[in-house]
C-alpha cells in the first residue's frame, strides 16, 4: 500500500473518481425519465388506440416530444464511462475481464438497436404506418431501453458481489463460469428492478410536475387531468414496487455487504433488536475507533431493522465496529485476518508466478490452490489500516435517508393525485393550488432521490471497486494526475451546457405546451 | 430490394418533414457526437493498455505486476 502511494499520488485516485462520479451522475439524470415516460407514453398511446379519441394521440406527441428531447441531449453521455474505465481505470477494467464485456456487448447488440429502430418509427411512422405497428414501436422501444439498462445494471451488480466467475492468475482476468450466475444473482435482479422502477417513479412525478404546472396556470387542463391520471397510478404502482424491491436489495445489502447497511443506517455497534433510523443527525466527532454516541439526535425504531432483513427482531445485524474489529461470537472476522487472509492470496499470486516462469509446475500448483483458498480475502492484501474499509458514513447515511424520506412522500403524493383526478375533483379541491405547488416541488426531489440512491451504493461500497477483490486505489491506471485534472474540468464544462440546454429548451417546450389538436391546423411531431 | 426502398424513404421522409426542434435535437446529438468521439475519446482517452502494449499476454504481465506492485509493501513471507 505504501509503495502504491509512493508511485501514485494520491489526488489522482480522488480525481479520478470525482471525474467518474461526475460522468456516472450527469448520465443517470437523463436515464431514469426516459426508463420510466417511455411505459407512460406507450400506455397513453394504447387508450388513444384503443378509443380512437385525437385528444390522447395529442397527449401521446406532447410528453414523445420531452422525451425526445430528454433523449437527444442525454443519449452517448454513458458512453464515456467506458472511455474512462479504458484509460483512468485499465487495471480494474482488465481485472474484470468478459464479465463486464459480455454484459455491455450484448447490451450494444440487441437493446441499442431494438432502442434506435423502433424510435425512429415513433418519431416518423405517425400516418406512415398502421396504428397497431406505432403502437408496438413504442412498447418496444420501452422494452429496449429497460434492456439496455438491464445489462449494464448486471455489470454494476457483479462488482457489488462477483459471482459466477472464476480468478485466471496467468491471464489476471476474472473469466466466466456461468452466465447465468452473473444476470440472475439476487443482486442483480433486485438492483434492476429496483432502479427501473425508481425511473418509473422519477417519470410519473415529471409527467405529475409538468401537469401541476398546466393547471397552476389554467391552460390544457383536459391533456392535464387526463396525464395526471395515467401517471399517478401508473406511478403509484411502480413506487409500491420501488418500496418492495427496496426492501430486496436491502437484504442483499445485509448479506454481502453488511459495512453499506451499517453507514446506511449510521450502526456502529451492532446487535440484535437493531434500530431503524427514521430521522437523525449524526455525530461529526463519532468514529469506529471512540465511545462517542453516534447521534446527537435521532427518531429510531427498535427492532425494525432487524425486522426488516429477516423478518425477526431478534435477527443480528453487524455494526461497522464488529465488522471492523470482529466479532466471534457472530462469527465475524476481524478486518486484520481478513488483511492476513488478503496478503497470503497476494503472495501465493507472487510465488505461483515465479514458479511458472522457472516451469515448477508442481510448486505453482500448491501456490494456485493457496491463492484460490484464500481469494475471497485477495482484496484486503491493498488495506492497511481495518478502519480503511469504512465508507464515508454521512454521505451514506444522509444520502439513504433522503431517497427513503422523499420515496416515502412520493406515496402519498401518487394517491393524493389518483383519488383526485379519478374522481374528478382535482380542480374543486380546496388546496389544489397548493397541491400543484407540491407536485411541481416533487419534480427536483424525485432526481435528488434517484441520484441519492446511487450515491447509497457507490460511496457506500467504498473502499471497493469489486466488493472484496479490488480497492479503488488498486484499479487505478497511474497516469499524470493533471491529465485527469483537464478531463474533468472539460466535462464539467460540456456537462454544464448539456444540462443547461435541456432544462432550458424542457421548459420552453413546456411553456409552449402541446401542438393544436390536428384539425385545428396543428402540425405533425 | 423493395423493402429497403421502402425503409430508406421511410427514414428520408421522416427527416426531411422533421419540425424545426427536430433538427436542433439531431445538430444537438451531433455536435455532443464530434465532442465526444472524436474530442474527448482520441485526444483524451486513449485505451490505456492497447495503446502501450502490442499482445494481451503483456497486459496480462503489466496488470499483474501493477497488483502486486499496489499491495507489496505490505505483503508477508510467501508460504510453501
Amino acid at each position: 500500500m505504501t509503495q502504491l502511494l509512493l508511485n501514485i499520488d494520491l489526488s489522482l485516485i480522488d480525481w479520478s473518481r470525482a471525474q467518474f462520479a461526475l460522468t456516472a451522475m450527469f448520465h443517470w439524470i437523463f436515464v431514469p425519465l426516459t426508463l420510466g415516460i417511455l411505459f407512460i407514453i406507450a400506455i397513453m398511446e394504447t387508450v388513444y388506440v384503443k378509443t380512437g379519441n385525437p385528444e390522447w394521440k395529442r397527449i401521446t406527441k406532447f410528453w414523445m416530444k420531452l422525451f425526445a428531447i430528454n433523449f437527444a441531449i442525454g443519449v452517448a453521455t454513458g458512453i464515456i464511462l467506458e472511455f474512462e474505465f479504458g484509460t483512468n481505470w485499465s487495471n480494474y477494467s482488465w481485472f474484470v475481464g468478459d464479465i463486464f464485456g459480455a454484459p455491455l456487448a450484448i447490451e450494444g447488440i440487441m437493446a441499442f438497436f431494438m432502442e434506435t429502430i423502433f424510435i425512429a418509427v415513433m418519431f416518423f411512422g405517425w400516418n406512415k404506418v398502421s396504428k397497431k405497428f406505432h403502437l408496438a414501436s413504442t412498447w418496444l422501444t420501452a422494452v429496449g431501453a429497460n434492456l439496455s439498462a438491464l445489462w449494464i445494471l448486471v455489470a454494476n451488480a457483479w462488482m457489488q458481489y462477483p459471482a459466477g466467475m472464476f480468478f485466471n492468475p496467468d491471464t489476471a482476468r476474472n473469466e466466466m463460469l456461468n452466465f447465468w450466475e452473473v444476470l440472475l444473482s439476487p443482486v442483480a435482479v433486485n438492483k434492476f428492478l429496483h432502479t427501473v422502477t425508481s425511473g418509473y417513479t422519477l417519470a410519473a412525478i415529471f409527467v405529475i410536475g409538468v401537469s401541476s404546472y398546466f393547471l397552476l396556470r389554467k391552460r390544457e387542463t383536459l391533456l392535464a387531468k387526463r396525464s395526471i391520471v395515467i401517471a399517478s397510478v401508473f406511478g403509484f404502482i411502480s413506487v409500491m414496487a420501488l418500496i418492495f424491491t427496496g426492501h430486496g436489495s436491502a437484504v442483499q445489502v445485509a448479506t454481502h455487504q453488511p459495512m453499506k447497511l451499517a453507514a446506511m443506517e449510521g450502526l456502529y455497534e451492532g446487535g440484535q433488536e437493531a434500530e431503524l433510523i427514521g430521522i437523525a443527525i449524526l455525530n461529526p466527532k463519532k468514529a469506529v475507533d471512540n465511545d462517542e454516541d453516534p447521534f446527537l439526535f435521532k427518531i429510531g425504531f427498535k427492532g425494525v431493522l432487524s425486522f426488516l432483513i429477516d423478518f425477526d427482531t431478534k435477527t443480528y445485524v453487524p455494526g461497522i465496529t464488529d465488522i471492523v474489529y470482529g466479532d466471534e461470537e457472530n462469527q465475524i472476522l476481524p478486518t486484520s485476518e481478513r488483511i492476513a487472509k488478503g496478503k497470503i492470496a497476494m503472495n501465493a499470486l507472487i510465488a505461483y508466478k515465479e514458479f511458472k516462469a522457472q516451469g515448477n509446475t508442481e510448486d505453482a500448483k500448491v501456490q494456485y490452490d493457496i491463492l484460490m483458498d484464500n481469494f475471497e480475502h485477495f482484496g484486503y492484501s491493498y488495506v492497511k489500516d481495518p478502519k480503511d474499509i469504512v465508507p464515508h458514513v454521512p454521505i451514506v447515511f444522509y444520502s439513504f435517508h433522503i431517497m427513503v424520506i422523499f420515496g416515502t412522500m412520493f406515496v402519498l403524493v401518487f394517491l393524493i393525485f389518483a383519488w383526485l383526478t379519478i374522481r374528478n375533483k382535482l380542480e374543486n379541491f380546496k388546496f389544489a393550488k397548493i397541491l400543484y405547488i407540491i407536485g411541481i416541488a416533487c419534480v427536483p426531489m424525485a432526481y435528488i432521490a434517484s441520484e441519492a440512491g446511487w450515491v447509497v451504493a457507490e460511496v457506500g461500497r467504498q473502499p471497493w471497486v469489486i466488493q472484496d477483490l479490488m480497492t479503488v486505489d488498486a484499479g487505478v491506471t497511474n497516469i499524470a494526475t493533471g491529465a485527469v485534472q483537464t478531463t474533468f474540468w472539460i466535462f464539467a464544462f460540456i456537462f454544464t451546457g448539456l444540462l443547461i440546454a435541456e432544462v432550458s429548451i424542457m421548459l420552453r417546450f413546456i411553456k409552449d405546451g402541446p401542438a393544436k389538436p390536428e384539425n385545428e391546423g396543428g402540425k405533425q411531431l | 430490394m423493395r423493402i429497403l426502398k421502402r425503409i430508406f424513404r421511410f427514414y428520408y421522409e421522416g427527416f426531411k418533414t422533421m419540425p424545426r426542434w427536430g433538427k436542433q435535437m439531431w445538430l444537438i446529438m451531433i455536435v455532443k457526437g464530434v465532442l465526444l468521439f472524436v474530442l474527448v475519446k482520441f485526444i483524451f482517452f486513449p485505451n490505456h493498455l492497447k495503446t502501450n502494449f502490442e499482445t494481451d499476454e503483456q497486459r496480462s504481465e503489466h496488470v499483474i505486476n501493477e497488483l502486486i506492485k499496489a499491495a507489496q509493501n505490505d505483503t508477508i513471507t510467501t508460504e510453501h
